[in-house]
């Protein structure tokens, strides 16, 4: 019986070791306003969002690229709860995600998706780019150049 | 003087084509009258809102088969025809999407789930994609509530159908359906816009 509980938590445990951070939107508010000297770009996005998956290769790509001139990516996943650990871990595992991923759950949309912009109407993917009180908000899809392009306004 | 009546003239051309840009952007605000549109319903008759002699508003909500949110709201939207339709607002569906980027919104898909899920509703194909940006909805589910009158359809509530997607047991604010009971007792409606995550509409 042992045997068979040590071979259940083997088989079952690597799949469950990777935390993931979620937060309601009091706990995600400090991440989107961080008053440093960094570039922060922020996407919300979700693994059942086909635009959104289509644009995660160039945060990624983004973060990567520019993660020594102070770029910081945060990538804000609106999957399901009940997602979590069928869809959304999975995904990040896969695609070896680098930038970090945090789930936001919080139901009261209607009180934070103004708090975030108030001209975002809810669409999925979102993006907002800021550096202190410079701030930019977009509910658009955006190719790798548009990106670059908009994020390198703010390196200036 | 003639110079000045003539960038009088220009000021105005050019800030009134200004602002007709906002407003097709935006789509509509509350107060504002809501086009008409003949469009293709899952049994393949044409349907308008013109059709509904009887109606004194309407329920129409952009949605769509492949949405998590859309699917997560099905039954809500069913159970709103149900409770409404019977009083004078029906829903009306429309699903606003381009099927060559989302095929499981196509005709036979939507046929198909209304079937499943034993809609009572019309559910209307917006084929040409003409009809959902004149509203001005980026989503969906995208919830406008009509009210006809004199002038036309009327908008007096544009957003969600509730505060809480996941458990529809959980739910604090039926905004919808506050809206339609404060219209059929005649009194204000007291939230008239609401923000709700969507998957945003393939064009």
């Amino acid at each position: 019986m042992r045997n068979i509980l040590l071979i259940f938590l083997i088989t079952v445990l690597p799949v469950q070791d990777e935390t993931l951070e979620v937060y309601d939107y009091d706990g995600l508010e400090p991440l989107i306003n961080q008053k440093d000297d960094k570039v922060h770009v922020v996407n919300f996005w979700a693994t059942w969002c086909g635009p959104c998956i289509k644009e995660l290769p160039y945060f990624e790509a983004l973060n990567e690229k520019y993660r020594h001139e102070d770029v910081d990516v945060l990538l804000v996943s609106l999957d399901f709860p009940s997602k979590y650990e069928t869809a959304l871990k999975p995904y990040i595992k896969k695609h070896k995600l680098k930038s970090r991923v945090v789930a936001l759950n919080d139901n009261d949309q209607n009180r934070w998706i103004p708090a975030i912009d108030e001209s975002w109407s809810g669409a999925l993917p979102a993006t907002i780019i800021y550096k202190g009180d410079k701030r930019m908000f977009y509910e658009k899809s955006f190719t790798q150049e548009e990106l670059e392009k908009e994020v390198k306004q703010f390196l200036k | 003087m003639k110079i000045f009546k003539l960038l009088s003239a220009m000021v105005l051309v050019l800030s009134l084509s200004a602002f007709t840009v906002v407003s097709e952007d935006k789509g509509y605000s509350i107060g504002d009258i809501a086009t008409d549109f003949s469009l293709e319903n899952i049994d393949g008759k044409m349907v308008s809102l013109s059709d509904y002699k009887d109606a004194k508003g309407f329920i129409v909500t952009f949605t769509c088969n492949t949405c998590p949110y859309a699917v997560a709201y099905e039954d809500r939207i069913e159970a709103l025809n149900k409770k409404y339709a019977s009083k004078g607002y029906p829903v009306i569906a429309i699903m606003p999407n381009n099927t060559k980027i989302k095929p499981g919104d196509n005709m036979e898909a939507m046929q198909e789930r209304a079937k499943e899920k034993g809609f009572t509703f019309p559910y209307l194909m917006d084929k040409d994609q003409e009809i959902y940006p004149q509203y001005g909805a980026t989503k969906t589910p995208h919830v406008y509530l009509l009210q006809k009158t004199k002038k036309g359809n009327v908008v007096k509530y544009i957003g969600a159908i509730d505060d809480n997607y996941q458990d529809a047991t959980a739910v604090n604010q039926k905004y919808v359906e506050n809206a339609v009971d404060a219209l059929l007792k005649g009194e204000a409606i007291k939230v008239t816009e609401t923000r709700a995550i969507g998957c945003s509409i393939k064009v």
